[in-house]
Formats: structure tokens, sequence, C-alpha cells
């Protein structure tokens, strides 16, 4: 998104915030599935001892990650699937396009895959003049928008039905006015099944790769995945470094907390295994770096690759609800993509381990217990050292630290500001000042600390 | 150095000092109840969209479908005993695409999951890997026996098997991104019909 590009989180987030009502309904809705994480976790007497060894697995995994690597590839050759391995995002993208060049194939589906949507693939493909059509719903409905997806497990859970009823009537030539659910999923689904009895090429994305086997999972509802792949000649699976896990048996771990903290459902419709390619057929799969192993160098920082995208930190997350996911101006939104995205670039997304209010929601929530709050705490100061902060908060700080710096100045800012507050609130309570914004601001008190102290001190005497 | 190489020495430079993997030992016997699994999972299945009906046999499937299904629409089967149906095996050389028009396959699931109703389907069970996803209905046939507490003990049954291709089916095909309303039938099948045999 280019108009976005220039933008930070707070502007980006008081864009969303011109609507209200909509805000509010946003609010709701993720907090809704947050309180069923809620109810699906406590059905589980084990639930903390599941956390606790998925997040004991993913240690074990980025200690040897390596290795791991080279077994997964060795199994996967042998079980007949081609190995690719992409540096960064262009290398992903030009080995995805050389393939579909190759067969002479123009057109593609793909199902969701927050991956190439780091790497930007379908804006690429689309200038080689390949079509990409998503075929998860949601992903669907923000591609015919324009729009990227504003959350990883629920892409467009920032648009209304009525709107959503408005771009098929465009794109897909449903009635004018339809907003019915039930009605648009039909429309989308006599659409979709066109498109995937007509490809010849499929994407997917991978949830995980087990080592120890050379096969990989993927998990959806819809079903979209395993359409594209089977009517495929060639399936391509794009997958980060750090998806994979040892053990095939891990997966009982894995598959048990990623839908009960997504959405509180007990497991996906389906978790579908792909060990080999179908007899006549060619499964690709292409493993991409793009920092990650950099992130793993980073001591601080390096938890964070245990992720395994449930999206829960989002629902939970106060600012997420308020804000919308597009103010993140990153892939992967939310707290996690808060963290992910300044390892990327640290100049460009400096705004985003600012926009939380560290209450540490996104930890609690976590299935494999990243210690979210506090990467996000480390990247501020990591940031501020080397220079990227944000620029509202530079003059902010910038005149608190004026402020402290003289005993004098700090008295009389204190002064002016209580009489601001009692003889001018408009002065405070504005669009102009952030903390304003959904807050009625407090009353000052009549009398400074250092007041109240010093007379305190009188009448004691 | 190719990329290969590159990825995994800046990897190998990275990654910190071995980490032990954890035990599944103490978290497979917690999950290991002695609940009624029947009951578990017919509760937990239709909670998750499918009908779920409990049988005496192949006979009072075939009465069921009967009502269900209107004679002369093609339907697939993976199981000799309901011998009325195109047998899969026979058809399995024909193209994925020419199974677009399939009304109902039935399959057979050796393993069934009580915690989340999800049935475990190889490629042997489908034959054809799409048919499961592209008919209009799904009709999946296990026995009481083959259903285990949870996806510890799924993964213990499954074990080294080698497979080509297989998934875990909990329900019909379904979607709730249009305003998280819940809509079923997505793009694979309108429907989940298990019966469960003694
Ligand atoms: S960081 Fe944790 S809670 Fe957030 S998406 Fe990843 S696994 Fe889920």
């Amino acid at each position: 998104m280019s108009s976005t590009a220039t933008k930070d989180h707070p502007q980006l987030a008081a864009i969303f915030n011109r609507d209200e009502p909509r805000v509010d309904w946003h609010d709701e809705t993720l907090w809704w599935v947050r309180a069923k994480r809620d109810i699906a976790a406590h059905k589980l007497p084990e639930w903390e001892l599941l956390r606790e060894t998925a997040s004991q697995i993913k240690n074990n995994v980025l200690s040897n990650l390596s290795t791991y690597l080279e077994q997964f590839e060795a199994n996967a050759i042998n079980n007949g699937i081609i190995v690719h391995w992409a540096a960064n995002a262009e290398e992903h993208n030009k080995i995805i396009y050389t393939l579909l060049e190759k067969r002479g194939i123009s057109r593609m589906v793909k199902s969701k895959s927050m991956l190439t949507e780091e790497c930007h693939l379908n804006e690429y493909l689309l200038k080689q003049g390949i079509d990409v059509i998503d075929s998860d719903l949601g992903e669907r409905i923000v591609q015919l928008a324009g729009e990227p997806p504003s959350h990883i497990v629920l892409p467009c859970i920032h648009k209304k039905k009525e709107e959503i009823g408005d771009i098929f009537h465009e794109h897909l030539g449903s009635a004018k006015g339809e907003s019915d659910p039930k009605i648009l999923t039909e429309t989308a689904r006599q659409h979709l099944r066109e498109v995937f009895l007509t490809r010849r090429a499929a994407l997917t994305g991978v949830n995980f790769a087990i080592a120890e086997t050379g096969e990989f999972v993927i998990c959806t509802n819809e079903g979209n995945a395993d359409m594209g792949a089977h009517l495929a000649e060639i399936h391509i699976a794009s997958m980060g470094i750090e998806k994979i896990i040892p053990e095939r048996k891990h997966l009982g771990v894995f598959l048990r907390l990623l839908t009960r903290s997504a959405t509180g459902q007990p497991i996906t419709t389906y978790s579908s295994h792909f060990s080999k390619p179908q007899d006549g057929k060619e499964i690709h799969v292409v493993i991409v770096d793009n920092g990650r192993s950099i992130q793993l160098g980073r001591e601080d920082f390096r938890n964070s690759l245990k992720c395994i995208r449930c999206g829960a930190c989002m629902n939970t997350c106060p600012v997420y609800r308020k804000s919308g996911g597009h103010s993140y101006h990153t892939a992967v939104a939310g707290p996690i993509g808060s963290i992910l995205a300044p390892n990327l670039d640290m100049e460009k997304y400096a705004d985003l381990p600012f926009a939380s209010t560290l209450c540490g929601s996104c930890s609690n929530v976590c299935p494999v217990k990243i210690d979210i709050h506090d990467q996000l705490y480390k990247w501020r100061q990591v940031i501020v050292k080397a220079g990227y902060t944000p620029k509202a908060k530079t003059l902010a700080m910038k005149g608190m630290a004026f402020t402290l710096s003289s005993p004098m100045i700090y008295r009389a800012a204190g002064k002016m500001g209580r009489f601001t507050f009692k003889y001018a609130p408009f002065a405070v309570n504005n669009g102009a000042n952030p903390w304003y914004k959904h807050r009625e601001m407090p009353k000052a008190p009549e009398q400074s600390f250092g007041e109240w102290y010093a007379k305190r001190k009188e009448n004691k005497k | 150095m190719s990329s290969r190489e590159n990825i995994l020495a800046a990897v190998k430079a990275n990654q910190f000092s071995q980490a032990d993997l954890p035990g599944l030992e103490v978290l497979n016997t917690l999950t290991a109840t002695n609940d009624d699994l029947v009951e578990k999972y017919k509760t937990i299945g239709s909670a998750g969209g499918s009908f779920v009906y409990e049988v005496a046999g192949y006979e009072a499937i075939q009465n069921i479908l009967h009502k269900e299904f209107k004679p002369g629409v093609k339907i697939i089967s993976g199981i000799k005993e309901l011998s009325e149906y195109t047998y899969v095996a026979d058809v399995k050389n024909e193209l994925s695409h020419s199974f677009a028009d399939v009304e109902l396959c039935i399959l057979w699931s050796g393993l069934g999951v009580a915690e989340n109703g999800a049935l475990w389907l190889t490629e042997e069970d489908m034959t054809v890997r799409v048919l499961p996803f592209i008919a209009q209905h799904l009709a999946v046939v296990i026995s009481k026996t083959n259903l285990v507490p949870t996806m510890a003990q799924a993964y213990e049954k499954i074990g080294g098997a080698t497979y080509g291709y297989g998934a875990f089916i909990s329900g019909p095909s379904k979607t709730a991104d249009i305003e998280q309303s819940l809509v079923i039938g997505a793009h694979g099948p309108r429907s989940l019909s298990v019966f469960i045999l003694p």
C-alpha cells in the first residue's frame, strides 16, 4: 500500500479512528474471538503444560535449526518433493516465477500464506503478467478490494458485510445490496470452484514442516489449500525457516494449541499432511530466510521465531483492536508483527514497538509463551539507541528532558499545566494531544506534590 | 555460495547452545481419559457442524443415505459393503477434475479423535486425494474401537506410518470470514456425516 508507506502507526490509527462506531465494532468483534479462545483453553486442564511443552519444543528447534532444516530437506527429497532455498523475498518471488514460466503457466490459485504477503508475491507476479487469485474467502475479499489482509487469521475482519456485498456486486456479479453472509459465501464458492478447476498451479503456505518425515502440514477451515493443490499439476509451498518441528508426534501438541488460541475451535476443519506428490504431479517447497536467521542471532528477540501465527496476541491487544490491522503497515500486524518488522527494517518500522500499552495480555495468551511485551519494550530501547525514535515521541521526549533538566523550569511547567487544566481544559482535551484520544484527561490537583510537601512540613512545625 | 549454504551457515552461526526436547509422556498420560469416547465424539462432532450417527451396521447406513440422497445422483464410495455405489478403485485413474459433479463421497477412516471430532484419512483411504474435498457432501464410516481421546493418542497411533498424503477432517468445509458469522459449505463439502459402527 503506497498510500500508507509514509504514514506511521499513530497517523494510520487516527484514520481508522475517524469512524468511532466502527472502532467499537472492531474492538468488540475481536474481543469476542478472544473470549472464545479463553473458553477453549479453560476446557483443557493441561493447557498450561501444553503451552510450556510447545515452547520447549520450539526452543529445541531454534537451538538446532540448521540440523533440522537439513534433515527436513533430505527427507522431503526422499519423498519426491523438490526443495528450493530463498535468502530473501526477491529470490522467493523469482523462484516461483521461474517455476511458472518454465511451464507456460500464467494463472495461479493461492491459499493463505502470510509469507507471500511479506514477500509481496502477488504484486511481483502481476508485474510479470501472472494472474494470482487468493482462494481463502477473507483473502479473496481484501484482494478484490485492493487491500492487504488486516489480520493473519481473519484477513477481512475490518470489513462489514454490506461493504463485502458491494465488492461482490462489482466483481462477482451478486445482486446489488446483498449482504447475507450465506449468499455471499455461496457466490464466492461458485466463483472459486471455477478457479480451482482451471488453474494448473497452486501455491500454499506451510503451518508445520516435520524434520523427521519431510512432510508438511497446512491448516484451513475452507479446504481451499487442498482443492487448489490436488487439482493443480504443480503445488508450490512457501515456508519460513522457522516452521520446522522435529517429529511428527509434536503435531499432537501444536495442532491442539493452534486453533484453540486462534478462534476457540478445537482444531481446523482440515489439517492436511503433504508427504509425497501425487502420481504425475510435482510438489515444490521454497524454504525462505528473509531476515529470520538475523533475528535468530538477536538474543532478545529470537523467541519471536517460535510464533505459530494463531493471531491470539492481536485479538487480545487493546491497541490492535482500536487501531485496526492496517495501521501497522506490515504484513503481520499486531504485537508479534511489531517485533518481527523492526528486524527487517528498523527505520521503517521504528514506530511499531511503541504501538503497545505493554499490558502483557499478548504474552499471557501466546500458545508458545513468547515474551511478547518484554520484547516490545526491548525493541524500544534498541530503536532509541539506534536513533530511530518516532518523530512525535522524540519531540515529546525532548520537551520532557528540557523540563526535567532544571528544577525551576519543572516547577514552572507544573504550575502552567495545572493552570491550563483548570482554566483552559480545551487546550489539553483536544485531538492534538495523543493522550486525549479515547480518554478523559484527569482533573489537575490543586497543588503540586512539592507544594503539598512544603506545606505539610510547615504544618508539622 | 548458494542461498542454501548461505542460509544454513547464517542459521548455524546464530543458533544458541543446545536446548533439549521435552518429553511428551506426562502430557499423553494426562490426556488418556476414561471418558465415553463415542459420547464425547458425538457432542464435539455435532458442535463442529457434523451429523453423527451411531449405527448397528452397513444396512443402517444405507437406509440413512437413501433418505438423504435422491436416486440418480453421482455417489462414489470407498467402502466395499456399500455395493450399490460406484466403487472408488474403479474410477481411480480418471482425471481429478472429473469428480466435480460428485454429490456424495463415502470413505472409511481408521482413526477418530474425541476431543475435536477429527477423522484421519490417508491417501489410501481416499484413493483419489481430491475426493473428500470436491464432493458436495462427505460421509465417513468409522468403528468405535478406532476412537482415541486426544491428538496425543492419535499421533501415537499414526506413529511412523508412511503415506503420500493424509488429513484430519473434522467437519464440513466452513468459513466465518464475513463478519464472523459461521457459514457451512465454503469450497469443500457442504456436510459431513459420520457413521460410528460398533
Ligand atoms: S506471537 Fe503467540 S499469540 Fe501471537 S500469533 Fe504468534 S503464536 Fe499466536
